[in-house]
Formats: structure tokens, C-alpha cells, sequence
């Protein structure tokens, strides 16, 4: 079982290519099935493609979970970009700031067990999502 | 990577051979709405069977090739998104409105013979 954390820098849209990737390979190392595998994908391309879009730069970084009984996957997505002004705002299907869909965050969201994010003007974002194991 | 154009009758064939950055997508959209006017394509195939994700980019992306080409024209059908693909888009509340989609290649044209045919009087 992989414990280290497995950081990608978030510079340009090839990174989320690669993040996703890199998340793919250790959600099918911690276990989950093929559904599952492409779920944590997606949401790892939304949160860095949040990143590339708002804050140009930032890190994801991913590892396994425990809590309690449960195992998983935990991806945590940083930037010190503008913040977002109106987090509630953001997180409505549909709400796009610039560019996309709007569908970015609040998708990611749909697809993780758990999803919190923390935004502070001129510091930066900070979103952390978890998905757990079914078995 | 670029993604190989082939023409075949009056169609394209784009067929996505591995994993495309954001730039890779809008390269083959800006590709597909030259050679549409090279060839007097009346329709065009994109296989995108080893894509292993289709994320919101990718969505507004594949619709904005199809709508263009529509204005040049042109019929668009996708064609091999696979299972789990498909799911993670429906989580992602991701649509294809107004894009033709099939199963694989075969279905693709057949949807396109369907989609592309002249009225009766126009043929032969």
C-alpha cells in the first residue's frame, strides 16, 4: 500500500492530463473498481482545471485515506490564486465566473464521498475531497 | 499528439489515438473545419473509444466542433465513448445536446448515411 503522497504541480493544462492520471493509478492501486477509478479521474480534472483557469498555478496533491473502518482515496487541490469572492456562489451547478461550463466544483463535488472548500481572497483556494472505498 | 484526419467518401474520420491535452482538442476542431472545406465533407466520424475520461473541457469542446461543423454544413456523430466514460459524464451532469452520438464506427456511419442523405428527387 502506497502512504506517500503524490504531489503534481499545476502549471498549464498538459499538468491536469497528468494529475488525473497519476490519480487514476493510485485509485486502482488503493483498490477501487473501474467506475469508481474514472469518478476520482473526472473530479481531479475539474479541481485542476479550476486551478489552471482561476489561479494559473498550484499543487494537487494525493494520497491514501483511512478513517475510522474506512479506506480511500485523498486529493487536496491548493493554489494561492485570487480566491474565490463567493464560495456558495461557485459551488451552483451551472455558476461560471469566465470560462467552462460551471460545472467544475460543484461536478467535482457530485462525484467524491466527501468535498470541502476553503477560500480566502488574494491568499488562495484550498479544496479537499475524499472518496471511500465501498467494500 | 495530433489526431489523424481520414477521409472516406463524403466523411471524416478523426480517430483520437491516445489521451489529448486541451490544446490537442482544439487543434483537431480547427483541423476538422479546414479539411470539412477541403473535401466538401457532408459528414464527419470522431472515435474517441480510447479516451478514458470526457471532462467538462472535453464536453464543451466536442460540442463546439459539432456546431461548427453543422454551420460549415456538416453532420458530426462521436462515436465510442466507453462505459465508464459515459457514467462519470452523466455524474458530471455532462451533455451532448444537439451532437449526434453511436456506438462505434459501423453505427457512426450508418448514422451518418441517415443523417446525410439527399432527398429523393436529387437522386438518381
Amino acid at each position: 500500500m502506497n502512504n506517500s503522497d503524490i504531489q503534481t504541480e499545476i502549471y498549464s493544462a498538459v499538468d491536469i492530463v497528468t494529475a488525473r492520471q497519476r490519480g487514476r493509478a493510485l485509485a486502482i492501486e488503493l483498490g477501487f473498481d473501474g467506475a469508481d477509478v474514472t469518478l476520482v479521474a473526472a473530479a481531479i480534472s475539474e479541481i485542476a482545471r479550476n486551478i489552471v483557469d482561476h489561479a494559473k498555478q498550484g499543487v494537487v496533491v494525493m494520497n491514501a485515506a483511512y478513517e475510522g473502518g474506512k479506506r480511500g482515496i485523498k486529493i487536496v487541490a491548493k493554489d494561492e490564486g485570487p480566491g474565490i469572492p463567493n464560495v456558495v456562489q461557485a459551488m451552483q451547478y451551472g455558476y461560471s465566473s469566465r470560462k467552462g461550463l460551471g460545472v467544475g466544483l460543484p461536478g467535482a463535488k457530485w462525484l467524491m464521498d466527501e468535498f470541502d472548500i476553503v477560500s480566502e481572497i488574494g491568499v488562495g483556494t484550498t479544496v479537499t475531497m475524499k472518496k471511500w472505498l465501498s467494500k | 499528439m495530433q489526431v489523424p484526419i481520414l477521409k472516406q467518401r463524403d466523411y471524416l474520420i478523426a480517430s483520437i489515438q491516445s489521451v489529448l491535452s486541451d490544446a490537442d482538442m482544439l487543434q483537431l476542431r480547427d483541423n476538422l473545419a479546414a479539411r470539412v472545406g477541403e473535401f466538401r465533407s457532408r459528414g464527419i466520424i470522431i472515435d474517441v473509444t480510447v479516451l478514458d475520461l470526457i471532462d467538462s473541457f472535453a464536453t464543451r469542446t466536442l460540442r463546439a466542433i459539432a456546431h461548427m461543423l453543422k454551420l460549415r454544413g456538416a453532420e458530426t456523430v462521436i462515436v465510442g465513448i466507453q462505459p465508464d466514460v459515459a457514467f462519470a459524464m452523466v455524474q458530471l451532469g455532462l451533455t451532448l445536446e444537439g451532437v449526434g452520438t453511436a456506438l462505434d464506427l459501423e453505427e457512426g456511419l450508418a448514422y451518418l448515411d441517415t443523417k446525410t442523405r439527399k432527398p429523393v428527387h436529387e437522386q438518381q
